[in-house]
């Protein structure tokens, strides 16, 4: 397809297609009833007739696994099909103890949606080709010349979710998967944790020169386990491939695998020994008939998805699209926010209380480990504190100091500042009488400063705010030292 | 139906991970066709106005709630192993492609 007689200055351009396996959250297996939780288990401890093929088993469908799919299919604007069936996909690998993976086929559970990804030209849609369910394979572990078999992952509930050829870069990769894991931990379908295993990626790429619309001849990458890699992959492939083809070359129909400590791709089966899945409809399954209540049902119980609660965000709170996107990034945050901004009211507006909590609160969150929503200080004890803000009982310095002290004890505010004694000092009169004597004790000062070192305003306000202990409100100090030392 | 190729049996016998003798395929070349042909008669029955089906059970949606409970005990897994070490199941080594 790409011939020699191309120029050393074509430009190519790169077409990516990704599949994203997730394993869904569930308490038992795609087909029997071992548990799914299977993390950290000894080997073979969660197995059982069916889910190690062992003659006569029966599978039978896991609802709460179906159902996981359709909200997932739904949360990707896919159309939710109403006749689904299960196939077998036959091969022969240790790793699947019947010799064939039962997954959809012909019948998806759900097809033809979108999901939308930044991008620095604006939004871009990516089409999703379809996501459907089928069961995860065992685990294998090579050692001394051997391989060890755990079972304990065969048969976990598994989302496929199979793009479009839409992405045209490394970032809009990294876009996709962000948003798309995202997505799935926010409807709760997967804890998308890339560590486990719980989310595992595979890339089609080719190139073709920058213009053209056929397709170039396609390599897909399998077992990329986290994003790193993904990039990594990606990367490597399109210079490899850019390499074959300025050198007047063609790209072979390949499948590779990924040496993550190595860098680099290498041939796992090119198209001559390329799988011949010989798919039929599993006999042991009847169909699936989706009835529409129960989509509709599922619809509902959705949550407010990232997207349109960023939207939500700029739009309601007033905040720049980048706050909405870190207050909207996990679900439990954004939880947060919500209660927060709801429990302070109007006495500060929502872009203030925003600084806060990407300010002040993430430190702490982060400095202890806990997750926002287990957190002492709720939304209505920082709600407390930030309305002494707001009616300048205390200032931001003191705040700071207070939300610190909350954190430990988990007392409100009001308490913590009664106690201590760190109300703001506004009284005029009182701040009066100090700023007076202040200057008295300084003269020097005083002279310097209306001799012209301006500089010095902040020092003068530094003494006061230090005989007050941070306790006086600085806007009427300054007022009044400004009043002094200008007269 | 014209008999399968040695190059067809060959494929076969490699997606079912079965090594065989040139005496073998020739074997199953023979049995192979003759199965298909037996199978060919189902071609003759007409189908035009017959809906596509996977299933012919009235069963729909036979679905179970996600409830977890105990499998095998891992010593009753491993029970038929050929060979098992440490809890695993104990194989060939099996790795795909060259690295
Ligand atoms: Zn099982």
């Amino acid at each position: 397809m790409f011939s020699s007689h191309l120029s050393p200055f074509t430009q190519y351009e790169v077409v990516i297609g990704l599949e994203v396996h997730a394993e869904l959250i569930t308490k038992s297996k795609m087909f029997c009833s071992c548990s799914a939780d299977f993390f950290g288990a000894a080997p073979n401890t969660h197995v059982c007739p069916v889910c190690l093929a062992m003659p006569g088993a029966l599978p039978v469908i896991n609802k709460e696994a179906v159902a996981q799919t359709i909200r997932a299919g739904l949360a990707l604007n896919c159309t939710i099909a109403e006749d689904v069936r299960f196939e077998r996909k036959n091969y022969t690998y240790p790793d699947l103890p019947k010799g064939y993976q039962i997954t959809q086929y012909e019948l998806p559970q759900a097809v033809n949606g979108w999901l939308d990804i930044d991008t620095p030209d604006g939004v871009k849609r990516i089409s999703i080709t379809r996501a459907h369910l089928e069961e995860d394979t065992g685990k294998l572990v090579h050692e001394n010349g051997a391989s060890l078999v755990d079972y304990n992952r065969a048969g976990v509930p598994l989302l496929e979710i199979v793009s479009e050829p839409d992405m045209r870069s490394i970032d809009e990769v990294n876009e996709y998967l962000t948003r798309l894991r995202q997505i799935l931990i926010y409807i709760g379908a997967s804890t998308g944790d890339l560590e486990k295993g719980a989310m595992r990626m595979e890339a089609n790429i080719s190139l073709r020169p920058a213009g053209s619309e056929a397709l170039g001849v396609k390599v897909e990458v399998k077992n990329l386990n986290s994003f790193r890699a993904v990039r990594n992959a990606i990367a490597y492939e399109i210079a490899r491939q850019e390499r074959i083809l300025r050198a007047g070359g063609q790209v072979e129909q390949v499948t590779m695998g990924w040496l993550e400590a190595e860098g680099r791709t290498y041939v796992q089966r090119s198209k001559e020994d390329a799988h011949d899945y010989r798919y039929f409809p599993e006999p042991d399954l009847p169909p699936l008939r989706i009835e529409r209540a129960w989509v509709a049902e599922l619809a509902a119980s959705l949550p407010e998805l990232p997207h349109a609660r960023r939207q939500r965000f700029v739009a309601q709170y007033g905040l720049s699209p980048k706050d909405a996107d870190v207050l909207t990034a996990e679900r439990p945050t954004a939880d947060y926010f919500d209660a927060l901004v709801a429990a302070v009211g109007e006495d500060m507006p929502a872009k203030k209380v925003a600084n806060w909590v990407m300010g002040d609160l993430f430190r702490l969150v982060n400095d202890n480990g806990l997750p926002i929503s287990d957190i002492p200080v709720t939304p209505e004890k920082f709600a407390g504190l930030l309305k002494l803000v707001a009616a300048r009982t205390i200032n931001a310095n003191t705040a700071s100091q207070v939300l610190k002290t909350m954190f430990k004890t988990g007392e409100g505010a009001q308490t913590i500042v009664q106690r201590e004694g760190l109300a703001q000092v506004s009284d005029a009169a009182a701040l009066e009488t100090l700023v007076d004597r202040l200057l008295a004790e300084h003269p020097d000062e005083v002279a310097r400063y209306r001799a012209g070192k301006v500089q010095l305003f902040g020092w003068f306000v530094g003494q006061v705010m230090r005989e007050t202990r941070g306790k006086a409100n600085p806007g009427v100090v300054q007022k009044l030292l400004k009043d002094r030392l200008n007269s | 139906m014209p008999k399968l190729t040695p190059q067809e049996v060959q494929h076969i016998a490699e997606l079912a991970k079965l090594a065989l003798s040139e005496d073998e395929i020739e074997r199953y070349a023979s049995d192979l066709s003759a199965i298909l042909d037996y199978a060919q008669q189902l071609q003759e029955v007409d189908t035009d106005h017959i809906h596509p089906t996977a299933s012919v059970l009235p069963l729909r949606n036979a679905m179970r709630p996600d409830e977890a409970r105990p499998g095998l005990e891992p010593e009753d897994a491993l029970a038929n192993a050929p060979a098992s070490d440490k809890g695993y199941f104990k194989v060939h080594a099996v790795l795909e492609g060259s690295q």
